[in-house]
């Protein structure tokens, strides 16, 4: 390009990031609710289940609360849960209780912590909306996912009826990868211990997206996702109900709130350490994320605590507060 | 006077002969060439702390799990209640990503660059070659989003009597990983290849030699070693390409796989994913990490010595 | 000698070494070429080759082509100017932007510059110009820069984290420990696009200057490195396009994927436009997806932008032999 040209496109540049950087002032939220006397700055990093909830939560408090500063990161439980035990971050998102490993170290550095819980969610099992089954029982599945399962076909698996049509129809198996809280908590749900599942089952990786793309594209596939992930599925894919010895409950929120959707239904927990909650702010979060939880799930695509969660997560971030 | 060899400053009252190069470096000489120095020797840095922040955990884990399990297994499954640690089948992925990438990006990277460099005129040059240095600075997430969302459904239309199941596929993973190197190999071949003196163009074309002749057999040979250097800088950079492979090639099944139409999953994934996810740190499942780090690691290391050898074989001085 | 039309085998006659034999043979296909007219074969041949050729590039400019185009369909209906200058928002999709993450980014990439540009240049023109290529450390040296290169992003996160944020250097979560790992991360490809640009310039240029009385650095810094510029300014872009688009390393080392307030190089909370792509992207919502896509076109006009600059300074200094 001639000269002047470029040099054009260089000063566009250099006007452009300082003018973005001039904006930065201003707050763009168009809330204007009672705002508090509250400052201070509060960083949650964990779980990318958890992570959006948090995000959601964090934004409505800034919303009433514009002196705090909280930032959500997303490096994963583990990760979290490095930083957290060496007091860098002031609570985890975790989709799974913390572990042994992660327990020594928290008390090594000297961190109290307790598990907050902040939502609740649904394993969906997932299945292409043409398939001919509505309901499944925990052994169903526990045969169909098992280690060591060897069923291939629709009309393999026991006490099923399906049509004559569909019984030669492969089965085809999406789940999460081995890293994910979801595949830890769906293998000790269903098979009775944490990574104990078939083989050669198809892993999606990262990207629960792709579980719900793998079903809608395969009239075969069948596929378990976190709860938001099956509301935003659309038409093409049904979320079966599940037989955990009650009867068939469908995954929605009633039941998993009043525990008949089970063993699929599961707590997602924010773990908070002592230390961040002498902060006024961080107590402040932590009881507008627990009073709130209903709106932060309608947004989010979670399911909201119950009265009696409400009020026992209350209990332990005041009193771990008080320490 | 001395019978000497001829050297400036010889002849003249028995001062000692002086070199050519100007007399002992200055100190502000010598401050930059120390700076310069220390520049090179931070590559040196950089490495030590990844091989320690590699190493040390990963002779943890090879003290739970013998190496030659580790090495010849083939059932990569750390993380199940019946742990196996055969690492033979993320290798064999991360080989497939490499071979279609080489396989895509040789020819496209490398008649792009012979096009621009000789063919082109200088204001197609001057458009095209930015256009394919945008396709480098994409994000990673979004050309394996687009390559989920659009390749792998072209890809699977356009050949369908391959046995495709499932919305994953390595051989995708490969492709796209390829396209993703085309800019880097085209970039640097393209600069090497215009480097080479015009001279030997120019005698070449005074010789009755055809554009394509010119080309061919006279540039790219003399470009030789910047070419390979572009071709190693493009394989390198697809063995370590995570996120790509991560959203396009999933992460398949446990057991070892040669099939390009399904995903698997390559070690630049499981190391992505696992670092990234819900396993606690310190089990041995988390330390596998850093086991399949050492692995790629040296693996890379056995390719560039490899390269380095074979520049050495080929490289032409002119001048 | 014989001059009926067939070639004689020369080696028949007179024992001679290879390259003779290659030039004599070069010397008559040469001869010929003048004065015959090129046959169709040969034409034939070189439009065949030469369409081959473009149908490289055109592969790879059709790729490029679907991308962005493809980026823009998906995230259609996001784009205005609201993208570039909001703050992001998870709880109104519709109205979120990109504004910090925009800045974070151009912060993280200011940063990767500012030393990758000394560091590689510096690198590579000790390599080039002052080492002893026979010593033993510099080769050493060669293969480790070389070996880098092929090392995972994810890993250069992993250091980042243990040497950067934490150990030695003890930064914390801030803007410059993402700048500083990235810049690790993307060392290696301008050093070694920085020395294939300093070895083609002819040696002569380097010769004729210290012949005239210049010091080792003079001749560089004058001659040599304003001749190589070209080449490393590639170098340079590339570099900076890898850095611009990465992810996985900056999520270990800190980076935050909601942040509503303008970053700071050694204080606070950043984020990317890539991390924050790659986070909205994994997210159910639809809304969310449209604005990940959005994303990648805001990252488009960054990188245009960006790439700019180098470009047009790497047209101004480009030059021939």
């Amino acid at each position: 390009m001639t000269r002047t040209r470029g040099a054009a496109i260089a000063a566009t540049t250099i006007a452009g990031a300082l003018l973005l950087a001039a904006c930065g002032g201003s707050s763009s939220s168009d809330s204007s609710s009672a705002s508090s006397d509250l400052t201070g700055s509060i960083l949650i990093d964990g779980s990318s289940t958890v992570g959006p909830a948090t995000e959601i939560a964090a934004e409505l408090f800034m919303a009433q609360n514009p002196g705090v500063a909280v930032t959500v990161a997303v490096s994963g439980t583990s990760g979290g849960f490095e930083k957290f035990c060496l007091g860098e971050t002031d609570g985890n998102d975790a989709s799974r209780l913390i572990k042994e490993e992660e327990i020594i170290k928290c008390d090594e550095a000297g961190i109290t912590y307790d598990n907050i819980t902040v939502a609740n969610d649904a394993l969906t099992v997932l299945v292409n909306a043409a398939a001919p089954v509505e309901c499944l029982t925990v052994a169903q599945l526990n045969a169909i996912w098992g280690d060591g399962s060897t069923i291939s076909t629709w009309g393999e698996i026991p006490d099923l009826d399906v049509p004559a049509d569909f019984a030669s129809t492969p089965l085809a198996l999406y789940g999460p990868g081995t890293d994910s809280g979801t595949f830890d908590f769906f293998t000790e749900a269903i098979n009775g211990e944490e990574g104990s599942i078939r083989i050669d089952y198809t892993s999606i990786g990262e990207d629960d997206n792709a579980a719900v793309t793998a079903v809608t594209g395969d009239v075969g596939a069948m596929g378990y996702v976190p709860f938001s992930f099956y509301q935003e599925a659309g038409d093409a894919v049904k979320g079966i109900a599940v037989d955990g010895g009650n009867g068939c409950a469908e995954p929605t929120a009633e039941n998993v709130q009043d525990g008949s959707y089970s063993p699929l239904g599961r707590a997602l927990y924010v773990y908070a350490s002592g230390t961040a909650l002498q902060k006024p702010e961080t107590v402040a979060f932590f009881d507008f994320y627990i009073n709130n939880s209903a709106q932060i799930a309608e947004i989010g695509g979670y399911i909201g605590l119950t009265p009696a969660q409400v009020t026992e997560q209350l209990a332990k971030v005041a009193s771990l507060a008080g320490q | 006077m001395s019978t000497q060899t001829v050297e400036l400053g010889a002849s003249r009252s028995g001062e000692p002969p002086r070199s050519l190069e100007a007399p002992s470096l200055r100190i502000g000489e010598r401050i930059i060439k120390a700076l310069l120095w220390s520049a090179a020797t931070l590559s040196v840095l950089v490495t030590t702390g990844i091989v320690v922040s590699l190493l040390i955990p990963s002779i943890a884990f090879f003290q739970q799990v013998p190496l030659w399990e580790f090495l010849t297994g083939t059932v990569w499954a750390p993380a199940f209640a019946n742990p196996s640690y055969g690492v033979l089948p993320i290798v064999v992925g991360t080989l497939t990503v490499v071979f279609f990438a080489t396989l895509v990006a040789v020819p496209v990277g490398l008649s792009s660059a012979i096009y621009l460099s000789e063919y082109a005129s200088p204001r197609v040059r001057r458009i095209v070659k930015p256009i394919l240095e945008v396709l480098e600075g994409l994000p990673t997430v979004a050309i394996g989003l687009f390559a989920f969302a659009v390749l792998t459904p072209l890809i699977r239309q356009l050949t369908p009597f391959l046995p495709w199941t499932g919305p994953f596929s390595i051989g995708v993973a490969g492709i796209t990983v390829g396209l993703l190197i085309i800019p880097l190999v085209s970039s640097v071949s393209d600069d090497a290849m215009r480097s080479v003196p015009a001279d030997l163009r120019q005698g070449a074309y005074a010789m009755g030699a055809t554009k394509y002749e010119v080309a061919l057999k006279v540039i790219v040979p003399a470009a030789i070693s910047g070419i390979i250097a572009a071709f190693v800088l493009g394989i390198s950079r697809a063995i370590g390409e995570t996120m790509v492979v991560l959203l396009v090639a999933g992460a398949g099944s446990p057991v070892l796989s040669f099939d390009p139409t399904k995903g698997t999953q390559t070690m630049t994934a499981y190391i992505g994913s696992t670092a990234t996810g819900d396993i606690a740190q310190g089990t041995i499942t988390y330390d596998s990490i850093f086991a399949v780090g050492v692995l790629l690691f040296l693996m890379t290391l056995a390719m560039n010595i490899l390269a380095i050898r074979l520049v050495k074989k080929y490289r032409e001085v002119y001048d | 000698m014989s001059d009926s039309s067939d070639k004689p085998n020369l080696s028949d006659r007179v024992a001679m070494p290879a390259r003779t034999r290659v030039a004599v043979g070069g010397a008559r296909e040469v001869t010929e070429a003048m004065f015959s007219s090129v046959d169709r074969a040969k034409k034939i041949r070189g439009t065949i080759i030469a369409g081959v050729l473009l149908l490289g590039l055109s592969v790879a400019l059709i790729a490029v082509t679907a991308m962005v185009v493809w980026a823009f369909i998906a995230g259609w209906s996001r784009l205005s100017i609201n993208l570039f200058t909001n703050v992001p928002s998870v709880v109104n999709p519709d109205n979120a932007g990109y504004r910090t993450a925009i800045l974070g980014t151009l912060y993280i990439i200011g940063g990767v510059i500012v030393l990758i540009v000394p560091l590689g240049v510096g690198a590579a023109i000790y390599l080039e110009q002052f080492a002893n290529p026979a010593n033993r450390f510099n080769r050493f040296i060669d293969l480790n820069i070389q070996n880098l290169a092929g090392v995972p992003s994810i890993v250069f996160g992993i250091l980042g984290l243990a040497f950067i944020v934490r150990g030695p250097l003890d930064l914390g979560f801030v803007a410059a420990a993402g700048s500083l790992t990235l810049a690790l991360l993307v060392l290696p490809t301008v050093i070694l696009a920085s020395r294939e640009a300093l070895r083609a310039v002819p040696s002569s240029i380097r010769d004729g200057s210290l012949a005239l009385g210049a010091t080792v650095w003079q001749a560089v810094s004058r001659q040599v490195l304003p001749a190589a510029l070209p080449g490393i300014l590639t170098g340079v872009i590339l570099a900076v396009s890898r850095a611009i688009g990465e992810a996985a390393p900056l999520l270990l080392v800190g980076a935050v994927t909601f942040v509503t307030f303008n970053p700071s190089f050694f204080e606070g909370g950043y984020s990317t436009l890539p991390t924050m792509i790659y986070s909205y992207a994994s997210r159910p919502q639809e809304s969310l997806q449209t604005l990940a896509a959005a994303g990648v076109v805001v990252m488009l006009v960054l990188l245009i932008m960006i790439n700019s600059v180098a470009i047009y300074l790497r047209n101004r200094f480009e030059r021939t032999w």
